[in-house]
């Protein structure tokens, strides 16, 4: 299928906080919205399109829009996980194209870290309306962490990947985050024990969280959010900064399945249907923004989308590949990702946000000349239920 | 000790499976009307949307798809009883479980992937369900 250019992200803005006492997850999400849209150099009026994740508020998207104000002509509240906002994105694409709305806005707020919420270690409560989901999974102590470290497990097991490949992952996350001064501060705020560059012997050193998954392979729990503006190209004209152009999207879900393959996420779905929409493939990409829970999730969503062969994502992460300033292979988590930069509980956004940085020559760990950047969320639990979508991002 | 969290009633598609437990049957389904095993329990075929099923009787062996061991948990039936393993078990039957792996002495090193396993129950008091776990077979 030929690349089409119809619709843009023109606008963008991350709440530059980690740990945010005394304002809301509303607040984050309407401040986010106003420097987005001042980004993009269009006005609260224009907004005709709320997409959401339904949280924060009473009646999901209706709610939503009374607090913004917007008087959306289209509303979409999609909400799985993590990678509600690339689902969001693709559908905001889509319908824009198709001349039903011309301005979205997406946001998210959340203060997980101020609210004390053990995103990873908590555990189920045995609270709440019963569900065949809590009922056959609450009593066995499945923490977030160990449903990810299971999927790890497993891919030590069939491929032979070693806890040193996976440290490869946090290594040049961390050497991303160390150039981007919001990831310093977060870190700095949320009392990292050493904010420096970090080697594959520091985190297989790091204490373990849930084997076989160490602390530095762990996402941090912050508060945050965000916003994203996208247009359609007639709006691009008066817009202020260059656009980045949505080229391709698509989306999948995967359970745990009696035989299923564990180790086969969604991505091996969604990512092939992305790529093909935007008639590119994964050697023409120059930024990888994936969601990175934990380094299991980015190895994943590496094989899955066709970056190397299925099973080989070890050897692909440790030949040094993933930082900003090395070819060979997109650049990996340039503003410092999940495990150091920003992580309160549902990053989908901010791979959007820092791909479009990319992709408009402001990102702080800059690819030279980078054309083409994947933003990929994973939502859910890796282990259990999740789903994968990437979205392809294309410089003007 | 603080009880683990328990399944709570009424939730229909998991009753007849935790109400099995109390007289400690492993039960499972199968569709009348293709070859699927439907689990976790629902009252439909996952793959073909039947509402014609079975339930059966399970041996309680099957193998260690892949597991984790939790070292930090802050839940207060969890959160003191050391590392502890949690797992996916495949049934000889063809169905797949989370559950426990357990009376091992250290789970990192005790428990591998593909190890045979049987079911172990551990009581949840007078009268109550069960939660099936799984000890080296």
């Amino acid at each position: 299928m030929s690349q089409t250019r119809e619709v843009a992200v023109v606008g963008i803005h991350e709440y530059p906080l980690r740990v945010a006492p005394g304002v809301s997850a509303l607040q984050i999400k309407a401040e986010s919205a106003s420097k987005a849209l001042a980004d993009a150099g269009l006005s609260w009026q224009d907004v005709d399109a709320v997409y959401d994740n339904g949280q924060n508020q009473n009646i999901g998207g209706l709610s939503i829009s009374e607090y913004f104000g917007f008087k959306p002509r289209l509303i979409d509240v999609t909400s799985v996980g993590g990678t509600s906002y690339e689902f969001q994105a693709h559908h905001a694409a889509t319908m824009i194209a198709a001349g039903k709305a011309n301005v979205a806005v997406l946001t998210y707020g959340s203060t997980a870290h101020s609210g004390r919420i053990a995103i990873g270690t908590a555990g189920a409560t045995g609270q709440g309306a019963p569900t065949p989901f809590n009922n056959m999974e609450d009593s066995w102590g499945m923490t977030g962490i160990a449903g990810y470290g299971m999927v790890k497990a497993r891919h030590m097991h069939q491929y032979g990947t070693t806890m040193e490949q996976f440290a490869e992952i946090s290594v040049a996350t961390r050497y991303h985050a160390m150039r981007n001064p919001e990831a310093v501060k977060a870190m700095t705020d949320l009392e990292f024990v050493g904010v420096n560059e970090i080697t594959v012997q520091d985190v297989v050193d790091s204490r373990m969280i849930a084997w076989p998954l160490h602390l530095l392979e762990c996402c941090m729990v912050s508060d945050g959010g965000g916003a994203v503006v996208i247009a359609s190209k007639d709006v691009v004209k008066n817009t202020k900064k260059k656009p980045v152009w949505i080229i391709g999207g698509g989306e999948a879900t995967k359970y745990r399945e009696n035989g299923g393959d564990i180790t086969v996420s969604a991505g091996a779905q969604s990512g092939p249907v992305a790529f093909a929409d935007a008639g590119v493939t994964p050697s023409e990409i120059d930024v990888l923004m994936a969601y990175d829970s934990f380094s299991i999730t980015v190895m994943l969503m590496i094989e899955d989308l066709g970056f190397c062969k299925k099973g080989e994502g070890g050897d692909y992460v440790s030949s040094g590949i993933l930082k900003f300033d090395q070819s060979g292979g997109p650049a990996l988590n340039t503003d410092g990702g999940g495990l150091s930069s920003n992580h309160p509980g549902e990053r989908g956004i901010f791979c959007i946000l820092e791909a479009t940085r990319q992709m408009r020559g402001e990102s702080t760990s800059q690819v030279d000349n980078a054309k083409l950047a994947v933003a990929v969320g994973n939502g859910g639990q890796l282990g259990a239920r999740h789903a994968t979508s990437p979205i392809i991002l294309a410089a003007d | 000790m603080t009880m683990r969290p328990q399944p709570r009633f009424p939730e229909p598609d998991t009753q007849p499976f935790w109400d099995a437990t109390k007289e400690k049957k492993l039960i499972y389904q199968t569709c009348d009307d293709c070859p699927e095993v439907i689990f976790y329990p629902r009252a439909h075929c996952t793959k073909c949307g039947s509402l014609n099923n079975t339930w059966n009787d399970s041996k309680g062996l099957g193998t260690v798809y892949t597991f984790s061991v939790v070292m930090q948990s802050r839940h207060p039936a969890f959160k003191d009883i050391g590392p502890y393993a949690v797992a996916y078990v495949d049934l000889d039957e063809g169905f797949r479980i989370m559950t426990n792996v357990i009376n091992v002495d250290d789970p990192v090193n005790d428990i591998k992937i593909g190890m045979r396993v049987k079911l172990a129950w551990l009581d949840q008091g007078e009268g109550e369900i069960a939660l099936p776990m799984f000890e080296p077979a």
